[in-house]
């Protein structure tokens, strides 16, 4: 059976939106706000029931242009690598800091896409997140927290 | 009046204020080149700087980074699809696609000269229109704001160029419903942030567009990597191209730039609207002017469809100083910060700021003009060297643009949870994209989500619960007349585009 990816896409939109509305039915307001013209959930319950609308005409009405997608010519792997690199990161850049996690993750991110040449890995890593923190930390003043350069005596 | 021109020239034209506009726009490029960091951080990044300066001077260096930062955003809308700023998120619908076919060096160039016009022709309205517009924006109420926008997020729908208005249209509600996570702006309420703390100030806009354009790009390459058409594209896109502009694409931006100044400069005068919504309408509007040949070129390419935005925003830039000027209301979130910055000066904006501080009334005005030739000067001869960041390796640029999009949010927040939150819409718009689902309109209805909840608030307590509102003031009707227009209009267009099909 050929499923049509552009309805399921859709359908998910209508859960989505049927939840939403569920949530904003259920938004506490104040006592005195309940019966007011308008409240902090009006708003959403209108756009719940517009999602629900819209996605719905999508589900029923024909699909003129049907999207085909040849999935084997899609690098998932890849872009799955990477994804999973930046969730990495975002774990340890709080503890670890942030010029070690930003140069490690340009490093295996530039690895994992192909590259081999090391030289350039490590050129457009480690010092290029040295400058780039220089011009936000010592030029722009924005502070960024760096347990490692901290421990290391780099970074007071 | 003449007398005032001539004090504004007087105190731009030294030494020191030339100095600051050449400085601004040359950082303000940079900065808004840098995806994340937009014209409001650029902005907001030289306070300090201009507290050691005279007010005039430090408000002339905050102009040039403005003017520099938008131009910078749209730099980096065009070669990496990454728009810094909303008002730029228009302008890579048909410059990103005019740099993947190898013309990218002309479609900076069109976006400079653009820009430069827009703002020019913007300058000259403000110089002469500034007192009489600021009674115009008086008169506009909440519910004449509210058909506004919803003109705007319809117009974005409808004029999508693929067609695809339903597609569009949830798009458009599912930023509105981005939009509304965090505190309720008056009730103080949490809505949708399921205990979680760091929802209670809702979702960064600039969260929300690093996710969708920039990190869904980069993984959108990736993942498109082996794709027969798109490694085509990608290709092409190590072309710099020739920055010159023909005969041919003059005579269209000769068409394009004077209506869409006007566009955008009336736009940026009203409060709260800014270059967004005056670029978005600039593009709509635009693709309504043009033939039917022409607009089968929009999102592909188009010389309408790039210098249409860039006119406009340019000229909102302008007119956001309106409100500013001469009620102290912002007229963006980059005046708004401009705003703090004059109060800091101990400089109340207003309808007086003519007569206690006439040198700053008319030396910003003048020195946006300035400002805009050294863009000008500054930047079209740096084309070529800016956009050797096309020539950068997919395996060097992906990466790259993910570490600009992560910094970006982080050293805003300092927080995990926001990249956990950009990598997983990131993933989810990477999806949809693939399936055809637009993000400009998500973006656009995220920008407008709030305001849009605030004027329909205030609309409906004062008419007490009832949409009589719509129809009681000729401006309210005007607006959503020409709204339901444009849905008509699109459904007979796709109506009879399905019977010819059929036939």
């Amino acid at each position: 059976m050929n499923i049509n990816t552009t309805k399921v896409i859709s359908l998910l939109f209508f859960v989505f939106s049927a939840f939403y509305l569920y949530t904003a039915y259920n938004i506490q307001v104040f006592s005195f706000d309940e019966n007011a013209p308008f409240n902090a959930k009006t708003f959403p319950i209108y756009l719940g029931y517009a999602g629900m609308f819209f996605s719905g005409l999508k589900i029923i009405l024909p699909e003129p242009n049907t999207i085909k997608i040849n999935h084997k010519n899609l690098e998932y792997k890849k872009t799955a690598i990477l994804v999973i690199i930046a969730l990495i990161y975002g774990a340890t850049i709080l503890k670890v800091g942030y010029f070690l996690t930003t140069s490690l993750f340009l490093a295996f991110s530039y690895y994992a896409l192909g590259e081999r040449r090391w030289y350039l890995i490590f050129a457009l890593s480690f010092p290029f997140v040295g400058a780039f923190m220089y011009l936000l930390h010592g030029v722009l003043e924005i502070y960024l927290r760096d347990p490692f350069l901290k421990t290391i005596g780099v970074m007071g | 009046m003449t007398e005032g021109i001539l004090i504004g020239l007087k105190t731009a034209l030294t030494f020191q204020n030339i100095l600051m506009v050449m400085v601004g726009c040359f950082f303000g490029t940079i900065i808004g080149m840098l995806p994340g960091l937009g014209p409001m951080t650029a902005i907001a990044l030289m306070i300090p700087i201009t507290y050691g300066f005279e007010p005039a001077t430090g408000l002339i260096l905050m102009a040039g980074v403005y003017y520099g930062a938008v131009f910078g955003g749209s730099t980096s809308s065009i070669l990496l699809n990454a728009p810094g700023v909303p008002g730029t998120v228009a302008t890579s619908f048909d410059g990103y696609p005019m740099a993947q076919q190898g013309k990218a060096g002309k479609a900076l160039a069109i976006a400079a000269w653009s820009s430069f016009a827009g703002g020019t022709f913007a300058t000259f309205y403000l110089l002469f229109l500034a007192p009489s517009l600021s009674k115009v924006s008086l008169s506009f109420r909440s519910p004449d704001y509210f058909a506004l926008m919803l003109l705007g997020l319809t117009a974005i729908a409808a004029f999508s160029s693929k067609g695809q208005f339903l597609k569009e249209i949830m798009m458009v509600v599912l930023g509105l419903m981005l939009a509304s996570v965090g505190l309720d702006s008056l009730f103080d309420i949490t809505r949708f942030t399921f205990n979680n703390m760091n929802l209670t100030d809702g979702i960064s806009f600039v969260l929300v567009v690093m996710a969708t354009f920039a990190m869904s790009e980069a993984l959108t390459i990736i993942l498109k990597r082996n794709d027969p058409s798109a490694v085509a594209k990608q290709v092409s896109l190590t072309e710099l191209g020739s920055i010159k502009i023909n005969k041919e694409e003059r005579g269209q931006m000769l068409k394009t730039i004077p209506r869409n100044s006007i566009i955008g400069f009336i736009i940026g005068v009203l409060p709260g609207a800014g270059a967004t919504i005056a670029s978005f309408l600039a593009y709509g509007m635009e693709r309504n002017f043009v033939s039917d040949k022409e607009k089968e070129k929009f999102g592909k390419g188009s010389v309408h469809g790039l210098a249409a935005p860039e006119t406009a925003n340019n000229a909102a830039c302008s007119g956001a100083f309106v409100p500013l000027l001469t009620l102290g209301i912002p007229g963006s979130g980059t005046t708004a910060v401009m705003l703090g910055a004059l109060l800091g000066f101990g400089i109340q904006p207003g309808p007086r700021l003519y007569i206690t501080n006439p040198e700053i009334f008319w030396s910003v005005i003048m020195s946006m003009y300035i400002g805009m030739v050294i863009l000008l000067i500054l930047n079209l001869p740096l084309i070529p060297y800016i956009a050797r960041i096309l020539a950068v390796p997919k395996n060097f640029l992906i990466p790259l643009i993910l570490f600009f999009s992560i910094t970006g949010i982080y050293v805003m927040s300092f927080n995990n949870f926001d990249i956990y939150l950009m990598i997983g819409i990131a993933v989810i718009a990477t999806f949809m994209r693939l399936y055809d689902f637009p993000m400009p309109p998500l973006i656009l209805a995220f920008v407008l989500g709030g305001l849009m909840e605030e004027n329909l608030r205030r609309s409906l307590l004062l008419s007490n619960g009832s949409w009589e509102f719509l129809w009681q003031r000729p401006l309210t009707a005007s607006i959503l007349t020409v709204t339901v227009l444009i849905v008509i209009w699109h459904i007979y267009k796709t109506l009879k585009a399905n019977r010819l099909k059929s036939d």
